[in-house]
């Protein structure tokens, strides 16, 4: 980087209890730093001159006219100025407990932090509170200012005692502060050089204290993550590319290597890394927000997670536990279905056990709750209705971290500290229903027997909708005449093709329905019927789950025709030239050569 | 990474985010620096494609060159061009140069109110025909439930506290101190029938970013932000009766860069030559709240 050319940047969030001096030393740093529009202080102090208020540096933040009135912090106001040595842009984090949810959202964008103390006051519930925060949230460089050190006449013991105190609070949250700094804000001691009044003090100012704030380091050299966030194919505008199209979380990628993606587990190789109005690249590394297209195309949703085949693999599961914070107005409940983010998966997730609730402001720790109150922190087990691809924050922090809505609004956030292993998927309820089913008398084998066919489910899928459905119920009137016992369900084209915009399709909804087919094809085939089904397109997962719900029965897929969005191989690849009459006959002779009709052994 | 490619791929996913959790989806487009730079930026996104409807405020109080650059980018660039105004206005003369209103009120007439209707569609829509190169009457009448806009945090205070998705209500009120949080890169896409949401993707970029950036791709960007040699530009385009160019003898985007790089204009606010920001005491954020962006 030509130090003339582009501008070093840096987010530095400032937290701290209601009061103890957040935005006076902001306003105090912009001044100091000939950072204020011209006239806007003069201004500032005319106008509170003219209301006969003292005047404030906050009111420089102040902005807002609403928030002027009430002389708190409502939000994290941003502001710039600039140092030797890059520019800064300070988040002013509220300190109201009220307000949790706009701290986070002002310390998430920040690499670094500074907390204030105020002298007078001591460490305070915020002050705790914020730290542990902090470190939920993944910011590891911290600066503490003990502020109003004017207010207890620049005393040394009051500032050792208050670092002796907070020092240890942070050990129990392995938070290592880079440093602590008496300051009197308001005065101006210490911010943009060393104070005079302190000779005790042998460290710098802070000016020059964050001007040593390192730059997180790019995470180049993890494994390689790439939350596919869309795929595009814009064909009306005579565009083929189906490009798969994410942000670089961690690690790097060149044009060539294997992939696989979670949790489907399809795999392909990386065609070419895609780019608008630039040469070809072929390599994409951390952060790039990229495109790649792939030799297979596969039918992949948004969602997946996008890994190297030959590095270490994310978790795959509908089990973890976690560390949450809650800033939902309603606490978080067990048996209530939520929608979990993690990365670009959206899915639905229950509170499964809440272990221990933690006040992180005196770090007590309550294990008898059993619901996550606002502003509470803590240790829980989450578990989602299909499986997420993750990984635990500690291995890859940005995977490793979720956010959980509840009535359309983001109610907390949480870190993954370990995967369980899970026992609710699909497949093993089904297991679980067919052991808990009221066993009829006559067996299965009986049936199939005694009706001259073994029961199952033909699902036909292909991508021309009316078609599939013709031949579908074709093939239902063929085998009828013939006497067999089918019934071709009409529904599942209406499940399935409410969300045919694949762009926005509803996964929970979709799988839902897939669910719903597969528990009425059960029960068809319970009762010794062939089932006939036609739906679009299908995918690997969609067809186990489904497979496991008909199972002891069978499912045979049909493809009529090529079907480029289903890999793995149909049962029965049908030519869609030939006439229906035709197509309907391959069907039966496929079914006869499986031993479907008249079966001599069960 | 540096300071660009990162505020470029961040806009990038932000952009891309908004696509994927909205249907009725625009993009407001002034054809300002920053909501080109907004334009580029989704062209980046989409890989050439602009996916997204771009929406435009016409007060017939703009500059005329900036008419004739639109259409001609959005012809280019195979732009879905919608634009939208406030006739009633404009054919009684309620606006501030008829004399019969302030510039508040004018902004108001024909900045929000034009805007509001034209994003939910009670008033017409023009659409742009690619054919015919003239403007249709717009067929689609839908609201729009996602609305990108360029607003940057640099620009003035009341734009500091916004979020990268904000929600509005129907009265497409901003409730500040009431707002989402934001963390970790997941948005509030989630929301109740009734409300939309704002979409802000150059919420980190400074101007000086803005003008690196055009610089660096080479986007093409209206005349009037250079010196036309009377030593004169526009550092903000609004509408001609409220907007004074600054003191500048710039004539290139590499002009402009070493100019604001040398923090000539560090102490005059970008929109200084706005007059609309000076009535009223907190003239924008009266307007912001009422759906100004
Ligand atoms: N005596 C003294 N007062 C201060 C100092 N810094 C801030 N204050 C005052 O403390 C009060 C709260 O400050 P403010 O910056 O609004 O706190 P915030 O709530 O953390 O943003 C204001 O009245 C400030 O003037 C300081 O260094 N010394
Ligand atoms: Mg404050």
């Amino acid at each position: 980087m030509t130090p003339n050319n582009k501008t070093d940047q840096m987010n530095i969030v400032i937290v701290g209890h209601v009061d103890h001096g957040k935005s006076t030393l902001i306003g105090r740093l912009l001044a100091d730093t000939g950072s204020l529009p011209e006239g806007k202080l003069d201004q500032i102090k005319a106008m509170c001159e003219i209301n006969s208020k003292p005047f404030e540096y906050a009111f420089l933040l102040d902005a807002l006219k609403d928030e002027r009135a009430q002389g708190i912090t409502i939000d994290t106001a941003r502001s710039f100025f600039k140092t030797e040595k890059r520019h800064y842009i300070i988040i002013d984090a509220p300190g109201h407990i009220e307000f949790l949810k706009n701290m986070i959202t002002g310390a998430a964008r920040a690499e670094a932090a500074l907390l204030l103390i105020d002298a007078n006051e001591g460490v305070k519930e915020n002050s705790r509170r914020h730290g542990y925060m902090l470190s939920m949230l993944g910011i590891k460089q911290v600066i503490v200012l003990v502020n109003k050190m004017d207010l207890v006449n620049y005393d040394p013991e009051v500032y050792s005692k208050i670092v002796d105190e907070y020092t240890q609070f942070l050990a129990q949250i392995h938070v290592t502060p880079k440093t602590f700094i008496p300051i009197a804000a308001r005065e101006g001691e210490n911010i943009a050089s060393k104070s005079t009044k302190m000779p005790w003090y042998a460290g710098e100012s802070v000016l020059s204290l964050i001007d040593d704030f390192e730059k997180e380091k790019e995470k180049d050299n993890q494994p390689f993550r790439m939350p596919v966030q869309d795929i595009y194919k814009f064909t009306e505008q005579n565009d083929d590319r189906r490009i798969v199209a994410g942000t670089i979380e961690t690690g790097s990628i060149t044009v060539g290597t294997p992939i696989i993606f979670h949790p489907s587990g399809k795999k392909s190789t990386i065609k070419s890394i895609e780019v608008f109005n630039a040469a070809a690249k072929q390599k994409a590394g951390v952060g790039g927000a990229v495109g790649f297209t792939l030799t297979e195309e596969l039918y992949i949703k948004p969602g997946e997670l996008m890994c190297t085949q030959n590095e270490l693999q994310p978790k795959v599961g509908s089990k973890f536990r976690a560390n949450i914070f809650w800033l939902g107005k309603a606490p978080m409940i067990k048996d209530k279905k939520y929608k979990i983010k993690l990365g670009a998966a959206r899915g639905n997730a229950y509170l499964a056990d809440v272990v221990t609730v933690l006040d992180a402001s005196s770090l007590v720790s309550d294990t008898q709750k059993i619901k996550i109150d606002r502003n509470d922190v803590a240790e829980c087990i989450i578990e989602t209705i299909r499986p997420i691809a993750f990984d635990l924050n500690h291995d890859i922090e940005t995977l490793g971290r979720f956010v959980i809505i509840d009535d359309y609004e983001i109610a907390g956030g949480g870190i993954v500290t370990e995967k369980i292993s899970d026992e609710n998927t699909v497949e093993k309820g089904a297991e679980r229903r067919n052991f808990t089913w009221t066993k009829s008398k006559i067996s299965p084998e009986k049936r199939a027997r005694n009706m001259g066919q073994r029961p199952c489910l033909l699902l036909i899928i292909g991508k021309q909708e009316t078609e599939k459905y013709d031949l579908g119920v074709a093939l239902e009137e063929a085998l009828f005449n013939q006497g067999k016992t089918v019934y071709f369900l009409g529904i599942s084209n209406m499940l399935l093709s409410m969300n045919r915009d694949a762009r926005r399709r509803n996964t929970e909804d979709r799988d839902e329905h897939i669910r719903q087919i597969g528990e009425i094809a059960h029960i068809m085939a319970d009762a010794g019927t062939i089932m006939i089904s036609a739906i679009s397109e299908i995918e690997d997962t969609e067809a186990s789950t489904l497979k496991s719900l008909v199972n002891p029965y069978m499912v045979k897929i049909i493809a009529n025709g090529n079907t480029d969005l289903y890999d793995q191989k149909a049962d029965l690849i049908i030519d869609t030239q030939a006439s229906v009459q035709d197509r309907v006959k391959t069907i039966i002779d496929f079914l006869n050569s499986e031993e479907t009709f008249n079966p001599k052994e069960i | 990474m540096n300071q660009l490619d990162k505020l470029e791929a961040q806009s990038v996913y932000l952009l891309r985010e908004a696509y994927k959790e909205f249907k009725s989806l625009c993009m407001l487009w002034s054809v300002g620096k920053d909501s080109t730079v907004m334009l580029w930026l989704t062209r980046k996104a989409f890989f050439g494609h602009v996916p997204i409807p771009l929406v435009h405020i016409d007060t017939h109080y703009k500059i005329p060159e900036m008419i004739r650059y639109r259409d001609a980018i959005a012809l280019e660039w195979k732009l879905t061009m919608i634009y939208g105004e406030n006739k009633t206005a404009l054919d009684t003369k309620q606006t501030f140069p008829d004399g019969a209103i302030d510039r508040i009120s004018c902004c108001k007439a024909l900045k929000s109110d034009a805007l509001k209707h034209t994003l939910s569609g009670t008033w017409p829509r023009y659409k742009l025909n690619h054919d015919t190169q003239k403007y249709d009457l717009d067929t689609n009448t839908a609201p729009y439930t996602g609305v990108i806009v360029g607003a940057r945090a640099d620009e003035e205070g009341s734009r500091s506290k916004e979020r990268y998705f904000s929600p509005r209500d129907k009265q497409n009120d901003w409730d500040v101190g009431d707002q989402p949080p934001e963390f970790w890169n997941q948005y509030k896409t989630d929301f109740p029938p009734g409300t939309h949401i704002r979409i802000h993707p150059l919420l980190d970029w400074t101007e000086l970013n803005i003008w690196e950036y055009i610089e660096r791709e080479n986007i093409p960007i209206t005349d009037l932000y250079f010196d036309q040699g009377e030593g004169k530009r526009y550092r903000s385009l609004g509408c001609y009766p409220c907007t004074t160019p600054v003191e500048s003898t710039a004539t290139t985007v590499t002009e402009v860069v070493n100019e604001l790089r040398t923090g000539k204009f560090a102490n005059i606010a970008e929109r200084s030559g706005r007059a609309q920001d000076k009535e009223d005491g907190g003239g924008l954020e009266t307007l912001r709240r009422e759906g100004y962006m």
